[in-house]
């Protein structure tokens, strides 16, 4: 049995809340220059240049890259090996904690979802856990904007509906959203599974890198099929025109019931703030 | 396509606010701006408030009249900062608030998203303008806030009132004061470029 602290979880949570506010992971700035360079309407061309002068500027002079520096999910990866010493929810709080009260973040959590008093302290962080083999802990977080949260969208689809009921159903939520969630957006695409489950599947997808894909290549196929017709919505950046709606499509599933096909579209900003450590 | 043409070949325009009505009847949906002048930073919690006041007939903690709102919750500013990461928030949580307060004067919002017919309809009926900031380039846009200081709500944190001085600020106007709207213009002209392109073919 391996013991790892407590207050290692929460100094890796609060360090990398801090890093993941100014500086954009290097597979989204480089996923974010190709689409700069492939776009072919000057002015969401311009844009583009825009946004990466910002994440530029941010990741130089520590300032957060996004004004909303997000609800933090975390999802830790924890080893059937492992002992933790200490309180493990309380110590991914208290990192996220110490970054947004000392680091200058904006604290953009209500304790409450209808009596909406701020917490303060941007906690509590959207915890998930999950055992598996091994004596590690991955940490894998997001600062994760609620523009784009709140365009997501879920919907129990019909067995019949199939592939094609899923490839409509992710166009018209990334429609529907348009300019709101701050395109270039990332998709994260939960299919099966049950009803919560596959809002998970979609979530856990946005924490992929921008450049990973799906290990089935019939997956893979899919994830490039959503890219290329998202793209061809003409949305663009900022929902002011242009090629560039989506960065990345990611799709993660799991088996279903024979009466059931859910399906998930988790959208994240341009900004998609996303890291992993492994303890 | 005229209009994107015009985009591109003219550099923004210079605007220093307030703007005249002819002025603010002058701006098309498309065109690129840099603001200068003031504007008063309001989201979801500032605006109810200032609604609340004008139907209870208390005084606003600054003049409608005439005036700019940044939909923006910055995150706080570092010692030493004027402001700190300060780009726009999704506008439509503001359209139940915003057509009462158009007509309490206000005449321009800098936000992000699409906005309602309600709210379109009081762009026109008032003559105001809606212009859009880049999203998630809050770094950047705080750049051009050459001063902010909290006038009221300051137990809302970030959502609290603050009275902005802009320098050079890029944004679009995506709603003009003739209800024209970017949103949906720009996509369709994108569109249309690529269908001349399959044509040539």
């Amino acid at each position: 049995m391996r013991e790892i602290a407590a207050a290692d979880i929460t100094e890796t949570v609060r360090r990398l809340c801090l890093q993941g506010a100014v500086s954009l992971p290097q597979d989204v700035c480089q996923v974010l220059k190709k689409a700069r360079d492939a776009e072919d309407w000057p002015p969401a061309k311009q844009i583009l240049d825009t946004i990466i002068d910002n994440d530029e500027i941010a990741a130089a002079s520590s300032v957060p890259i996004c004004q909303d520096t997000g609800m933090v999910v975390a999802w830790l990866k924890v080893g059937q090996e492992v002992h933790i010493n200490g309180d493990l929810t309380a110590a991914v709080d208290d990192g996220v904690r110490q970054a947004y009260t000392q680091g200058y973040l904006r604290r953009s959590v209500v304790s409450d979802p209808l009596r909406r008093h701020n917490s303060g302290d941007n906690c509590p962080a959207l915890l998930t856990t999950e055992l598996v083999p091994g004596d590690r802990v991955e940490i894998s977080l997001s600062l994760k904007g609620f523009g784009s949260e709140n365009m997501s969208q879920l919907k129990m689809l019909k067995p019949s509906d199939g592939r094609q009921g899923v490839v409509n159903f992710v166009l018209n939520a990334v429609k529907q959203a348009g300019p709101n969630p701050c395109p270039p957006i990332v998709i994260g695409v939960g299919i099966g599974g049950s009803f919560d489950k596959v809002a998970q599947l979609a979530k856990k997808a946005l924490l992929r890198d921008l450049d990973s894909v799906n290990p089935d290549p019939y997956y893979r196929e899919l994830e490039q099929d959503l890219l290329r017709l998202v793209n061809q919505t003409g949305i663009g950046p900022q929902g002011l025109g242009g090629r560039t709606t989506a960065l990345a499509v990611m799709v993660e599933t799991f088996p279903t019931h024979i009466a059931g096909l859910p399906c998930a579209v988790n959208i994240n900003c341009h900004v998609s703030r996303h890291l992993k450590e492994v303890l | 396509m005229k209009q994107f043409m015009q985009l591109e070949a003219v550099k923004p325009r210079s605007l220093s606010w307030p703007l005249s009505a002819t002025e603010l009847a002058e701006l098309r949906a498309g065109e690129a701006v840099l603001l200068s002048g003031t504007a008063y930073t309001a989201r979801d919690a500032a605006h109810k408030r200032l609604v609340e006041a004008l139907e209870k007939g208390q005084e606003l903690p600054f003049p409608m009249a005439g005036s700019l709102i940044y939909y923006v919750g910055p995150t706080p500013a570092k010692p030493g900062q004027i402001i700190g990461s300060a780009g726009p928030t999704t506008s439509y949580r503001m359209d139940a608030y915003t057509p009462r307060l158009l007509a309490a004067g206000q005449r321009g919002m800098i936000g992000k998203g699409r906005r309602s017919p309600a709210v379109i309809e009081a762009l026109r009926q008032y003559g105001a303008v809606y212009f859009a900031a880049i999203g998630g380039a809050g770094a950047k846009l705080a750049q051009a806030i050459t001063s902010a200081e909290t006038i009221c709500y300051e137990d809302l944190g970030t959502e609290s009132v603050k009275r902005l001085q802009l320098h050079d600020f890029p944004a679009i106007v995506v709603i003009d004061s003739l209800g024209n709207d970017w949103y949906d213009q720009g996509p369709k002209a994108y569109l249309e470029s690529q269908n001349d392109l399959d044509t040539q073919d």
